[in-house]
């Protein structure tokens, strides 16, 4: 009989009131026994709704059916079947969107907790057995894959499994991309980033560090190199800033350089290398998961008041539920229907060598309401005449996108992009030049993992069909 | 990890090593730069290139030792290696149409002004140098801008060598007698092109300038170098990792340059005296 309850097992975390001030794993996972009682929800339907919801369609009630059994090697190799990162996905992937959301028990209570499991059994494997052998037989194939994110990890993985030889070129000096310089400690251990990177070299994928395609090797030379195939996964680019005044005083940082500050570079240890900002009052400035990053960063390093500064409501906040909930229990300080005007600085014109000179003292917001809605229905945003005031900040953190990098697009003759730099893909990922795919934030902008992974795995297939077709001819 | 084939001291703060990066090297020109880190857990630095040996795979680097990192990097010895070593990156100085050009160095800033004005001279411009320090002891490079400037004048702060004064003395001269050059390119401390480019605006000659502001990944994604130029009247973030670092003068906002130069003074000063501190114990 499954289990009926209407609830998931709930995760196990860390205190909210300790968890503030440390960067260790915030969600502490589910033990084998939980895990087992979690998978006997499942129903086990025959249409599979949840597999749908799923960008890299991973066989959720198989490897579910497994757990139930407690084989848990054999949930994974199902898993690892679709995914060439399960330890990553079963933590950051917004699964309340996606499998979860199409899950039947989810009609009447709460879905089966798919994600919990996923990250369960990734980290089972891990805990538990060594490398895995590869059968793999190598068809003598080179594919490039630019950028070792999400999805150029995803679409090396996929390939080297089907026997390509793939190298994949990292213009930073670690491999993850946004796993590793983006997403924090707390929410995604390196060195769970580290495992899975080791596990596709296992498999055999090759992984460069420090070349920025596009400076120091073009997309051309890897072809004049016996590439066949390109993958361009080079992530987001330049950060947005508002184009409000005051965005150069010292203290106002993007959130990519707050977080790549902490993240790669470690700035959250005791003397780090690198220096950040810390204490005092911070501002984000956005309501996405990065700036939940970006929030919950700034407390764990120790700063007194996090306040999350969006223009629009709780409604529309685009974050992560979960992310939300985890920063509020917290002590975030949510300031919605805030929209950001000026930042303000100290400025001693008498004393140029006052250290104090040019830092950040606060930042002026204006109220906004919600007025009618829009011809696209969403409602427009104005702004509370005579309701500007100032928030008592010392760092302040912009969170509101990025526009992707130039350096690919600028030295490959012939590759098309959008009006926001955007490189133009087909269905299955193919770029204007022949041979060349891309995807994830390179084409979309700033977007999800697990989106970045489904085009990655989308372009992998892709890649082959074309490898193998040239071969027949 | 990345080879220092040779190491020179060129004065007592001042260093230069030639690093075995030959995909770098294939690829760097004049006014581009490079990120490293010293060792694992290392900060990233940019250092613009001071020299190109595509033969033989070398980059050259010329750095002062201004904090812990670059103390750190001066501890190494010919035959080690450092950990990362990534370019080329950034624009390349422009020097498309420009058949006289007036080379503006200050202090280790003469460092990639060298390369600038050894391109120019390999392409046949006229090369008028211009090099400052604050006195005999920091000079450098005095011989090799000679070897590639058809005018050469050093200067010192302190008059302790050659002629006393800064750079900005003889560059009036020059313009004030008439010169007309095609461009100026000046390389140094922050307040010293500041000055150049007063210096040079009555005589409405174009200036560039190089900038190098705090970074991290240096290819244009955290946004941590960004500067503001004023564009017709209309201020304008660019980033100087991949819109510079060269930059036309008169758009520059110096103040907020040097501002944001300091952002982390107090932290630098702390960590440079622990890292002294360290190296004397291991010694």
């Amino acid at each position: 009989m499954p289990n009926m309850s209407l609830n998931k097992n709930p995760m196990p975390a860390q205190e909210p009131k300790v968890r503030a001030h440390n960067f260790s794993e915030v969600a502490l996972g589910y033990t084998e026994e939980t895990a087992i009682n979690e998978a006997e929800r499942c129903l086990n339907c025959n249409n599979m709704p949840c597999v749908t919801g799923c960008p890299v369609n991973i066989h959720i009630p198989e490897f579910i059916s497994k757990v139930k059994e407690g084989e848990f090697e054999e949930a994974y190799k199902i898993i690892n079947q679709t995914s060439s990162l399960p330890a990553v996905c079963g933590r950051v992937c917004p699964q309340e969107t996606q499998c979860e959301c199409k899950c039947v028990r989810g009609i009447k209570g709460e879905p089966v907790g798919i994600g919990r499991l996923e990250r369960f059994v990734a980290d089972w494997h891990n805990a538990h057995t060594g490398k895995m052998t590869s059968d793999i037989v190598c068809n003598e194939h080179k594919v490039a894959v630019v950028g070792s994110g999400p999805s150029g990890l995803t679409c090396a993985g996929d390939l080297a499994k089907k026997g390509y030889k793939v190298t994949v070129y990292e213009a930073l000096h670690t491999a993850g991309g946004v796993l590793v310089y983006g997403i924090p400690e707390f929410r995604l251990p390196k060195a769970i980033v580290a495992k899975e990177v080791e596990t596709l070299k296992a498999l055999g994928v090759e992984i460069e560090t420090n070349v920025i395609i596009g400076k120091t090797l073009t997309v051309d030379e890897l072809f004049d190199m016996g590439f066949e195939a390109v993958f361009i996964g080079s992530g987001a680019g330049l950060p947005n800033f508002m184009g409000i005044p005051g965005e150069s005083y010292k203290g106002v940082y993007s959130a990519n350089e707050f977080l790549t500050r902490s993240n790669l570079m470690k700035a959250y240890l005791d003397e780090p290398e690198t220096p950040i900002m810390k204490g005092g009052n911070v501002a984000v400035v956005g309501g996405g998961n990065v700036a939940m990053d970006a929030a919950r960063t700034a407390l764990r390093l120790g700063a007194e008041h996090v306040y999350i500064v969006y223009r629009r409501s709780m409604e529309e906040l685009p974050a992560r539920k979960e992310e939300v909930e985890h920063a509020q229990e917290e002590g975030i300080d949510f300031r919605l229907l805030n929209n950001p005007v000026e930042i303000l600085g100290y400025n001693n014109p008498d004393d140029p060598r006052d250290p104090k000179n040019g830092f950040v003292t606060g930042m002026k917001c204006i109220k906004m309401e919600l007025g009618e809605p829009d011809e696209r229905g969403r409602r427009r945003l104005v702004p509370v005449e005579e309701s500007e005031f100032v928030l008592d900040v010392d760092t302040v953190i912009i969170s509101i996108g990025t526009s992707p990098n130039p350096l690919i697009k600028n030295t490959t003759d012939g590759l098309e992009v959008n009006s926001r730099g955007g490189i133009i893909i087909s269905e299955d990922g193919l770029t204007s030049r022949q041979g060349v795919y891309a995807g994830g934030d390179a084409v979309t902008g700033a977007a999800t993992v697990i989106s970045a992974m489904g085009a990655g795995k989308t372009a992998a297939k892709a890649i082959d069909e074309y490898i193998m077709s040239k071969e027949k001819v | 990890m990345y080879r220092i084939v040779s190491k020179k001291r060129l004065n007592l703060t001042v260093t230069q090593m030639e690093i075995y990066a030959p995909l770098v090297a294939a690829k760097a020109k004049p006014g581009q730069f490079i990120i490293l880190r010293v060792d694992e857990n290392g900060e990233r630095i940019p250092l613009t290139v001071a020299g190109i040996d595509a033969e033989n795979g070398t980059v050259k680097i010329i750095f002062q030792i201004v904090g812990k990192t670059t103390k750190m990097l001066d501890s190494k010895n010919e035959g080690e290696s450092i950990q990362d070593f990534a370019g080329p990156l950034g624009v390349a100085t422009h020097t498309d149409g420009i058949r006289k050009v007036c080379i503006v160095g200050g202090g280790v800033g003469c460092a990639i002004a060298m390369p600038v004005a050894q391109e120019f001279h390999r392409l046949g411009a006229e090369v008028t140098s211009i090099i400052g320090f604050r006195n005999k002891d920091l000079l450098i490079l005095e011989d090799e801008f000679k070897a590639c400037s058809d005018r050469l004048t050093v200067m010192t702060d302190d008059g302790s060598y050659a002629r006393q004064g800064n750079v900005t003395i003889p560059l009036k001269e020059y313009l004030e007698a008439g010169e007309k050059f095609d461009m100026i390119i000046t390389i140094g401390p922050l307040i010293m092109m500041k000055f150049v480019v007063a210096a040079a605006k009555p005589f409405d000659v174009p200036v560039t300038v190089s900038m190098n502001p705090i970074m991290i990944d240096g290819t244009g994604m955290c946004g941590g170098c960004r500067l503001t130029l004023n564009k017709d009247g209309k201020k304008v973030t660019k980033f100087a990792c991949v819109d510079g670092p060269d930059f036309n003068g008169y758009e520059v906002d110096f103040d907020e340059a040097m501002s944001r130069g300091r952002m982390y003074a107090e932290y630098e000063r702390h960590a440079y005296d622990k890292a002294c501190n360290l190296l004397k114990e291991g010694i």
